[in-house]
């Protein structure tokens, strides 16, 4: 039977009810950063608690990629069913901005300042049938 | 004790089927031994670096077995650039009195495809597709334009002065001007650059001999001083390639902290600067670095660019042999591509790219992945 599995460990909560971005943060001078790391980027104190990043943010920036990346990319798809994906960076409040694929793909429809929700979706399937779950943002509906 | 660059070599930069990067390095390296009048047993140290062709220090198989110590450095797009340092310090050091610099590099058609484990991020993150450095100059850009209103025209332009500069440095590898229409039109890459607003990875060499200053005259009537070179690394907060998060509070790119740092080495201002080579991987990239760099305050290159103030003979002329635009980018050699630009201006040699005004002062900014800056000020 096919599962559902993350793209990596510890990058977001997975399985659960209300999945999210997982962020380190410091106990020293409060900086969060994403990915989780086990010493802080703007101090170098190795004391850090993880916590869960909100799942709504605003994008601060973004732009759409429009031809197929060589590896390391690895999706699904072949140069004839490559689909242009947006990336961009979202401001998570209080946390940090994280870079991620987004879900629309229309340069007309994306806008810096716009909301958007962090949603986890398939991005691939394995060849045993597993779906490897990834994040991305989503304009809000 | 200064330090003085005394000989310039370049192997034309492009496509050369029928020689290595290897050879091409060995080419640049033999024509700037004779520009010094100098044999290569006369060389004491060499720096050396090239991403995609070798090690640099493999170069001695090709010029001759002296003993020297030949270190090989790699700064990603900045080694150019960190060569040249490491150059300047041991010979202010008083260690050694003559040295080489070197670099050249050979890469595949297409956008760099980078590693991301060699840099410390999770494999997770090319899988996606987000391991690109045209999607960070994308969304930098897309964020400034947004913020100090620079339009899709002066994008343009950049691209277009570019190769209008590259037609006439016979060492370049786009040598045909290219209209702002067809620039704008040419395919999108990455939202809001379209393929002419890129540079390509490419085939090259350069060398530079650097010597104590006190014997620069015994090589060359026309010694150009090295008086400032500065490289920084970036600080927790900046903006840079290859970044899966980015802090809410911004701070200053290392190309802020090494211009800043190059002026005061120097002793001299943005002002003074005649001619500039401000890293050019992409047309956004010129326009951010105009300021980061401190040549105009943020949202003043939409006038400077449209008034033509970057143009050879403008008031203040960027990447006046066709830049990384017009030359494509071999990591190895492209900072140093930008040192031989200005020794060549500083001497009046330039040909049809050089600038008017007898210029004394020139300037070179390399940029790299993952947050790197290397500059340089030199004097005639």
């Amino acid at each position: 039977m096919s599962i559902q599995i993350p793209i990596a460990e510890g990058l977001f909560s997975w399985p659960a009810a209300k999945p999210a971005l997982l962020a380190s943060r410091c106990k020293r001078c409060g900086i969060a950063a994403f990915p989780v790391a086990s010493s802080c980027m703007a101090c170098s104190w190795q004391d850090v608690e993880i916590e869960e990043l909100p799942t709504r943010g605003t994008l601060w920036t973004w732009t759409v990629q429009q031809f197929m990346p060589k590896k390391p990319y690895r999706s699904d798809e072949t140069h004839e069913t490559f689909t242009p994906y947006g990336v961009g960076y979202l401001e998570l409040p209080g946390g940090v901005r994280v870079e991620g694929r987004l879900t629309e793909n229309d340069p007309e429809k994306l806008y810096i300042g716009m909301q958007m929700d962090v949603v986890f979706e398939p991005f691939r399937t394995e060849d045993n049938g597993d779906e490897v779950i990834n994040f991305f943002f989503r304009p809000v509906q | 004790m200064d330090v003085a660059i005394v000989g310039i070599g370049i192997h034309p930069f492009g496509r050369t089927p029928a020689r290595t990067g290897l050879q091409q390095g060995a080419y640049a390296a033999r024509l700037a031994l004779q520009d010094a009048g100098v044999e290569w047993r006369d060389i004491q140290f060499a720096f050396g670096g090239s991403a995609s062709a070798g090690s640099a220090d493999a170069l001695v198989n090709e010029l001759g077995l002296t003993g020297i110590p030949f270190i090989n450095v790699a700064n990603g797009c900045a080694t150019g650039g960190s060569s040249l340092i490491s150059a300047y310090n041991a010979i202010k050091s008083g260690q050694y009195d003559i040295g080489m610099v070197t670099g050249f590099d050979k890469h595949d058609r297409g956008a760099f495809n980078a590693d991301p484990k060699e840099l410390g991020i999770g494999e997770w993150y090319g899988e996606v597709g987000m391991m690109m450095t045209t999607q960070f100059f994308a969304m930098k850009i897309q964020k400034y334009m947004h913020d100090y209103s620079i339009s899709h025209d002066t994008l343009a332009k950049v691209a277009e002065k570019a190769f209008i500069n590259g037609s006439k440095n016979p060492n370049a590898w786009r040598t045909e001007p290219i209209t702002v229409d067809e620039i704008i039109n040419s395919i999108m890459v990455n939202n809001p650059l379209t393929k002419f607003m890129f540079c390509s990875p490419a085939e090259g060499g350069v060398a530079l001999i650097l010597c104590r200053a006190d014997h620069a005259k015994r090589y060359t009537d026309a010694p150009v001083y090295l008086k400032g070179a500065t490289m920084k690394s970036r600080r927790f907060g900046s903006f840079e390639v290859f970044a899966p998060s980015q802090a809410l509070q911004q701070v200053d790119g290392p190309t802020v902290d090494a211009s800043k740092a190059a002026f005061e080495m120097a002793g001299v201002d943005p002002k003074d600067m005649a001619v500039l080579q401000l890293q050019d991987t992409e047309v956004g990239a010129e326009i951010m670095h105009m300021a980061e760099n401190g040549f105009c305050e943020d949202g003043e290159q939409e006038a400077l660019i449209q008034q033509g103030a970057t143009h050879i003979g403008g008031s203040m002329p960027v990447n006046t042999d066709g830049g990384c635009l017009a030359n494509g980018e071999p990591i190895g050699a492209s900072g140093l591509r930008q040192v031989y630009e200005n020794v060549l201006q500083l001497r009046g040699q330039a040909g049809g790219h050089q600038v008017p005004g007898d210029p004394k002062l020139a300037y070179t900014h390399v940029y790299g992945a993952p947050g790197i800056s290397a500059v340089t000020i030199l004097q005639r």
